[in-house]
């Protein structure tokens, strides 16, 4: 891994992380002022896994995502127009506001779709690899997944069957530490869930999450791997979300991680490690960065304006898009 | 036309499918050495990639089936036995039902369920012989229900061709039946029920194996002077209401006979639907005749005591006048 980065890479890999950032500190400030409705699921220290594997990946590979998706949208490259605008719950949004944060799909960018229950994406991951397989096509599918979801038994009951059809699929555990609240010191025996793939009969490896460049290069050569045998992989990335596990935690308290220990992480920040070894190597200037800091605050703005614009969708098309074989009579009201 | 079993129908429709739509695949447990026989041969026809046999792992292979139709195959999902969807609940309802409306009518997912056993065959009690549509139903699923070996036939063909998740039901106690069936693929839209038996005074909503013994019941009640229509909505959702209350509005008496739970079951559904849109024409109170909400018992004279049957449905008619 000790590949010599080029400039236009180092730049794309900045600037996708930054985009993941700064989309997320705006979603936490518009949740927090109620434009955006509900509540979301930040990905806010952990963009180094995202941007490290969609960039290792070709745009018509498939990813699916989970409830912390925003980042692997964007990363996947998501139009973050439609990403605010489904934020806002517009029509303009990637599911004309019907999905919201936890929901947004769409198979023209790859992405099978986010998932609001934890594993459950992983079989549906599954499916794709082998229509994939089946269908004699050369993509790769990568199936994200928390430290929480890997104790889900539909996550193991997936990936045995990705083992035993030999299957072009990457799982990437996202390994953040905390299931909510739940440590992985309490919810696993094991330092390594990637050494779960042993027992299902294909290769792990487990890298430090922090490290753009270190998830990139990996990434690169698992994916190509794969593509070419059609065999499952396990990638753990360790990392860290700095935020709790949904936009209104702080307010609940619960306290289950030291201020040292979260200090610690944002002192390792993958966007300002990278930051700091591109400058210090010579490969960019701190002003090369700071325009891309300034142009992604300017793209962000722009997308946000653009959702504020965006009508709000009839109430009545709440009963449409239930069915595409429609039938008279479904779906019912509930009324007379 | 010849006379074949309910099982050999649904083997053929599936079996010509698979013949003309390559994207179409079963994937289930068991499905090369066919425990039931509905996809006997086809590992010799279609080989490993189209005839998929699964670990015992029901919720993953139910999420199998979801991505396996987003990216363009038809999967036909083979759940031997009906309590299997409840290991894959989260899968059927809270994913593969849901995807199509979260993604705003983005995604699509033709699967179908072929549930090849629903019902209480006798001694198998409490864990293989639910009849747990009503869940299903509640989540918004199409779901069907044949209850001949013609309807069988055309409705799975039906749900292999609709473009959302479709839940076929077979009665186990209607597999081993026979019937006329046409050899050509023929299909049967959904939501289209069909009056299995005209008659004037009462009419008898029957699901599943239940018709044939509503069937039964008429001819004795002909004999005390009653004349009874029998109902048969093939499929539960969409409901052929139409047919419905044009059957309610001519005998103005309905009782709904259906071998599901009764609370929040599928009779409870028909019944507030009639109570609704027909109450002006009816002449008696629409009467239910269900299960008791009670797992099935294994000692069989309970187990038919709990169930619903013909004299219970003669008894609950008999009511009516």
């Amino acid at each position: 891994m000790t590949e010599k980065i080029t400039k236009n890479l180092a730049l794309e890999l900045y600037k996708k992380m930054v985009l993941c950032r700064k989309f997320e500190e705006k979603v936490v400030e518009l949740v927090n002022r109620n434009e955006i409705y509900g509540t979301t699921h930040e990905y806010i220290g952990e963009e180094a896994v995202a941007v490290g594997v969609c960039s290792a990946l070709r745009n018509d590979d498939l990813i699916g995502s989970t409830h912390r998706g925003h980042g692997h949208i964007v990363s996947k490259g998501g139009n973050i127009k439609y990403m605010f605008a489904e934020l806002f719950g517009r029509v303009d949004g990637y599911n004309k506001g019907k999905g919201g944060s936890m929901h947004i799909a769409d198979l023209g960018i790859g992405v099978l779709g986010a998932n609001g229950i934890v594993g459950a994406g992983v079989p549906i991951a599954v499916g794709a690899a082998l229509a994939i397989k089946i269908k004699k096509m050369d993509k790769v599918v990568i199936s994200f997944f928390g430290d929480g979801a890997a104790n889900q038994g539909v996550v193991h009951e997936a990936m045995n069957m990705a083992a035993i059809w030999d299957l072009p699929i990457i799982f990437v555990c996202e390994n953040n530490q905390y299931a909510v609240s739940t440590s992985v010191k309490y919810s696993l025996r094991i330092d390594n869930i990637s050494d779960r793939s042993k027992s299902y009969g294909f290769d792990g490896k487990t890298i430090d999450g922090m490290n753009v460049l270190e998830v990139y290069n990996n990434s690169k050569e698992i994916v190509n791997k794969v593509r070419y045998a059609s065999k499952p992989f396990l990638l753990e990335c360790k990392t860290y979300r700095y935020s709790g596990h949904f936009t209104a935690e702080k307010i609940l308290n619960l306290n289950y991680r030291t201020e040292d220990e979260i200090n610690y992480y944002k002192s390792i920040c993958p966007i300002l490690t990278f930051s700091t070894k591109l400058i210090n190597e010579g490969i960019c200037t701190k002003k090369e960065l700071d325009d891309i800091d300034n142009l992604v605050i300017n793209q962000i703005d722009e997308a946000v304006d653009f959702a504020r614009k965006s009508k709000p969708p009839e109430p009545s098309e709440a009963l449409k898009d239930m069915y595409a074989t429609g039938y008279k009579g479904i779906p019912q009201e509930g009324w007379v | 036309m010849r006379n074949i079993y309910y099982l050999k129908a649904i083997s053929e429709a599936l079996l010509n499918e698979m013949k003309i739509n390559p994207d179409v695949v079963v994937i289930g447990e068991d499905v090369r050495y066919s425990l039931r026989g509905i996809t006997k041969g086809f590992i010799d026809i279609f080989g490993p990639d189209r005839v998929i046999d699964t670990p015992i792992s029901e919720a993953g292979l139910t999420g199998v089936g979801t991505g396996a139709a987003l990216c363009g195959l038809r999967p036909v999902l083979e759940f031997q036995i009906c309590e299997f969807i409840f290991f894959a609940f989260d899968q059927l309802v809270d994913q593969a039902q849901k995807l199509r409306y979260m993604s705003g009518g983005k995604l699509k997912a033709p699967v179908t369920y072929l549930i090849a056993s629903s019902g209480a065959r006798g001694g198998m009690a409490g864990q293989h012989s639910d009849n747990p549509y009503p869940y299903i139903l509640h989540s918004g699923m199409k779901t069907v229900m044949p209850s001949t070996p013609y309807d069988a036939k055309g409705l799975l063909i039906s749900a292999i061709r609709d473009d959302d998740p479709v839940a076929v039901f077979l009665p186990v106690n209607s597999l081993g039946t026979k019937g006329d069936v046409p050899e050509e693929q023929y299909t049967i839209p959904l939501g289209k029920g069909e009056i299995k038996r005209e008659g004037k005074d009462i009419t008898i909503v029957a699901v599943g194996h239940l018709v044939k013994i509503a069937l039964d019941a008429a001819e004795e009640l002909e004999s005390q002077g009653i004349s009874a229509e029998i109902y048969d909505p093939r499929t539960l959702l969409p409901l052929d209401k139409d047919l419905l209350f044009k059957s309610v509005k001519k005998t103005g008496r309905v009782v709904v006979f259906d071998d599901s739970n009764r609370t929040c079951g599928f009779a409870a559904e028909v019944s507030a639907i009639i109570a609704e849109e027909c109450f002006s024409d009816l002449k008696s109170p629409v009467r239910r005749i269900t299960r008791a909400d009670v797992p099935v018992p294994f000692n069989a004279q309970m187990e038919a005591f709990v169930l619903p049957d013909k004299e219970k449905l003669i008894k609950a008619i008999l009511k009516n006048f």
